[in-house]
């Protein structure tokens, strides 16, 4: 809020409150709090649904004791106590509601369970009302004295959490992972209690805390120096440093699989498809800003092509039975004509037209080949089945840990394509065409020839992961060529952020590998994830790793300044 | 001196109104020539014309000997036709450098293989690309602002900026639409300054649109004035100033009369 309100500040914080309780009552009674009381974050201590419930009241205390700069202390203290106070009221309102009548004959969720969660266990009910107006105006309390903690500290405490809660939910994932190493036993066992607990144990989330703040807060303080000491270092070493810790990058990356495991390495080889495509997409809406939603029809595309060429059996016609390697050029072909078919009758469109327009392309080439009609060819419904797995000399590629390095050899090509292209003249032109499209031709560039190696670099890299997608699962079915995918791959450039590389990878990261670990809340899945894609574009819309301003006036003087003085 | 640009009985519609009217225009080479009117003469819709954002109805318009009637706006400005805008329109989330180095892009040549496999030319190309543009901030005094996002300099820096884009075409005829909007007298000065000295050291053919009378009577050497789309007068700056029509254009019926008498 920039501009001064006429609210009073005790109403907004009211205001704040009631949301947060509204909030805060809604997933009680769809269910999401019992449910996840079942888990442990740590282990007999706190569980899951409190943990929820506790985010509800600190993030909406949190920002009614925002304030400004100079909001005064009691004004803070008394802004996220009053919200807290509302906020716990509500949830105390439900609980009381519920006494007098039996809210269960319409809203099933509100079960006795429930109850026995809000209210602490206790058999008194005004004892545990009283607790739970309590703790909601002290917990409303805390959150505004953060404000008053350092910025740099503040945010080492916020990671600490986060990370905490983070690795206690992913803990059975860790825990399976890490028991293929016997050495580490006792280690796991401190730090995730004994078997059959879930959660962290009470001293694992204190260590975790404790190290995560601390180190947070180091890079936090001391990271300026550590920097300028590194370049304070000649040039050479500097480069030498940084070519070292690509290659750990790298080594790390081939490792990988040996360290994840099969089922790890399987949810690895989902996110780095996504990857894939993500490039794809970011060089067509984050480069060119052409918004196409129909983004699945050249990833359909390329696995199509694959299957009806390796396939060695099966319903179709087709007996191409060629190799993975020697249809994987047909299948990026085939995924760039499409691109090209689609780029020409839609240069002239902008904006939303051509959002509606490639949308539609997606669906045609889905129904396409979903037809009866064409069954002979693509198998209708039953899809294609037996396509070939890529081979080198006696090598298959046909289980997740093998498959995952020939997705990490077109994640890494793809990237480095993209990489590449970004700073060439094509990619300023594309960007430039994003910026305004009319000035941008003024200036020379050639809008058809443009636009259209756009559409056909990205259909490119979708082709090529349709293909690997395809020889991954053997099978392919329309079903796996819907809608969704489109607005997912969409989805994780926006939340990563437009035109930016890294932010490909961390999209895909949250978005796409996020979700296969919170499986078992699948009922809620995509409300969570609703609430914090809006979350995300109120608080930070640029995405999560925004593209970042290319230095090179200045970066190119000191270059050259570099290499005169050695 | 012969003319690098000729208009002839140019006519562009919009539906029942006609902006610009069988105008003729004549502009030699290496001049700096002005076209004034009130607003809504069809000063601007007749650079859109000039610069292939419309097409005219009726007419031609040669440049260098040869008519770029039909052509589109990347290749008429391939020829050698290069403009700034009215209202600013620089590329807004590209750096300076970058909105520079756009301006070249048909200058140019690489494409897809060259950057991805790092080719020597393309990198020449580049590194080549990237001196000219320096050279370029450097000419519009903009040196050291490079890295900035376009939309963050300031105004007038914004003004400059956008003609150093489009001298990085290298055009032969620069079309500039208000250069000195928004302006104070002592910008206005120095943008006066500038211009002239786009012509004296460039060797460019300037083409203006201006509403501030001291710059257009200051550094133009031929003018035209444009009222309802309608060539009212042409001439030198004196030429223009003591003429009737025109200040009855500008300042209604019966002034002119005032003023001479």
């Amino acid at each position: 809020m920039e501009h001064e309100s006429k609210t009073p500040w005790w109403l907004k914080a009211l205001q704040t409150g009631l949301i947060g309780g509204v909030v805060a009552v809604l997933s009680c009674l769809i269910g999401m709090i019992e449910s996840f009381h079942e888990r442990d974050i740590i282990a007999g201590q706190i569980t899951m649904g409190e943990t929820v419930l506790l985010l509800i009241v600190i993030t909406f205390s949190y920002f009614s004791s925002r304030g400004t700069e100079d909001t005064a202390l009691p004004k803070r203290l008394t802004s996220g106590a009053l919200t807290g106070l509302v906020t716990g009221g509500l949830v105390a309102g439900l609980v009381l509601l519920g006494k007098w009548v039996n809210l269960r004959e319409i809203l099933v969720n509100a079960s006795p369970n429930l109850y026995k969660i809000l209210t602490f266990e206790m058999e008194n009910t005004t004892t545990a009302l009283a607790y739970l107006l309590i703790a909601g105006t002290v917990i409303g309390l805390l959150t505004a004295l953060l404000h008053l903690i350092p910025t740099v500290w503040r945010r080492a405490v916020i990671y600490g959490l986060t990370i905490v809660s983070l690795i206690a939910l992913l803990q059975d994932l860790i825990r399976i992972t890490l028991t293929r190493f016997p050495q580490i036993t006792e280690a796991l066992a401190w730090m995730f209690g004994s078997r059959g607990q879930e959660g962290l144990s009470v001293n694992g989330a204190i260590a975790v805390f404790l190290i995560v703040t601390a180190l947070n807060y180091a890079s936090a303080t001391r990271g300026d120096s550590i920097r300028s000491r590194v370049r304070a270092l000649p040039t050479g070493t500097q480069q030498g440093l940084r070519w070292g810790s690509w290659l750990l990058l790298f080594a790390f990356l081939l490792i990988w699989p040996r360290i994840a495991g099969p089922y790890l390495s399987e949810v690895t080889n989902g996110i780095g498809l996504f990857i894939l495509m993500g490039l794809g997409l970011n060089i067509v809406v984050g480069y060119a800003g052409l918004l196409d939603l129909g983004y699945v029809a050249f990833f359909a595309l390329g696995a199509y092509t694959m299957a009806v060429l390796t396939t060695t059996g099966g319903e179709i016609t087709a007996n191409f039975e060629w190799t993975f390697w020697q249809a994987l050029p047909a299948a990026i072909f085939m995924a760039v004509l499409a691109g090209v078919v689609l780029g020409i009758p839609v240069l002239k469109i902008r904006g939303d037209y051509l959002a509606i327009i490639t949308l539609g392309f997606g669906e045609i080439i889905r129904i396409m080949f979903l037809s009866d009609f064409l069954k002979p060819y693509f198998g209708g419904s039953f899809g294609i089945v037996l396509i070939a797995s890529p081979t080198f000399g006696n090598l298959r590629f046909n289980t997740p840990q093998t498959l995952y390095y020939v997705i990490l050899a077109g994640c890494l090509l793809a990237l480095f394509v993209a990489y590449r292209l970004r700073d060439s003249r094509m990619g300023r032109a594309w960007k430039a065409i994003r910026e305004d499209e009319d000035v941008a031709q003024a200036m020379g560039i050639n809008l058809t020839s443009t636009k259209l190696l756009a559409f056909a670099m990205g259909a490119a890299f979708g082709g090529l992961g349709g293909a690997i997608f395809a020889s991954k699962l053997s099978t392919v079915y329309p079903h796996s060529f819907v809608f969704l995918v489109s607005i997912n791959v969409l989805a994780l450039i926006i939340v990563g952020g437009m035109g930016s590389l890294p932010g490909v990878i961390v999209g895909a990261l949250l978005l796409v590998g996020l979700p296969e670990f919170l499986r078992e809340f699948s009922e809620f899945r995509n409300l969570i994830f609703g609430a914090l894609l809006i979350a995300m574009m109120l608080s930070k819309p640029e995405g999560f790793l925004p593209e970042a301003v290319h230095r090179r006036e200045l970066h190119e003087a000191d270059n050259a300044a570099n290499t005169a003085g050695t | 001196m012969s003319n690098i640009l000729t208009a002839q009985n140019v006519t562009k519609r919009f539906g029942g109104l006609t902006a610009v009217s069988t105008l003729d225009i004549e502009i030699p080479e290496k001049s700096i020539y002005s076209v004034i009117g009130p607003n809504g003469a069809g000063k601007t819709t007749f650079f859109n014309c000039i610069t292939g954002f419309y097409h005219p109805e009726e007419g031609n318009i040669v440049f260098d000997n040869r008519t770029i009637l039909g052509l589109t706006s990347d290749q008429i400005s391939q020829r050698g036709i290069s403009r700034t805008y009215q209202n600013i329109r620089l590329f807004s989330n590209l750096t300076a450098l970058e909105n520079i180095l756009v301006g070249q892009h048909a200058l140019l040549k690489s494409t897809l293989f060259g950057p991805i496999f790092g080719l020597a030319s393309t990198r020449r190309e580049e590194a080549d690309a990237l001196k000219e543009a320096r050279r370029l901030l450097a000419f519009v005094s903009l040196a050291g602002k490079g890295d900035l996002l376009a939309k963050n300099l300031p105004y007038g820096d914004q003004r400059r900026l956008e003609i150093a884009r489009a001298l990085a075409s290298k055009p032969k005829l620069l079309l500039l639409d208000e250069p000195t909007a928004g302006m104070n007298p002592n910008e206005t000065e120095d943008m006066t300054k500038f211009i002239r000295r786009l012509r004296d050291e460039l060797g460019i053919t300037i083409l203006l649109i201006e509403h501030d009378m001291r710059v257009v009577m200051g550094i133009s050497e031929k003018i035209t004035v444009l009222d309802y789309g309608e060539k009212i007068a042409e001439g030198t700056p004196k030429d223009i100033q003591g003429n009737e029509r025109v200040i009855e254009a500008y300042l209604g019926r019966g002034s002119a009369a005032q003023i001479t008498a």
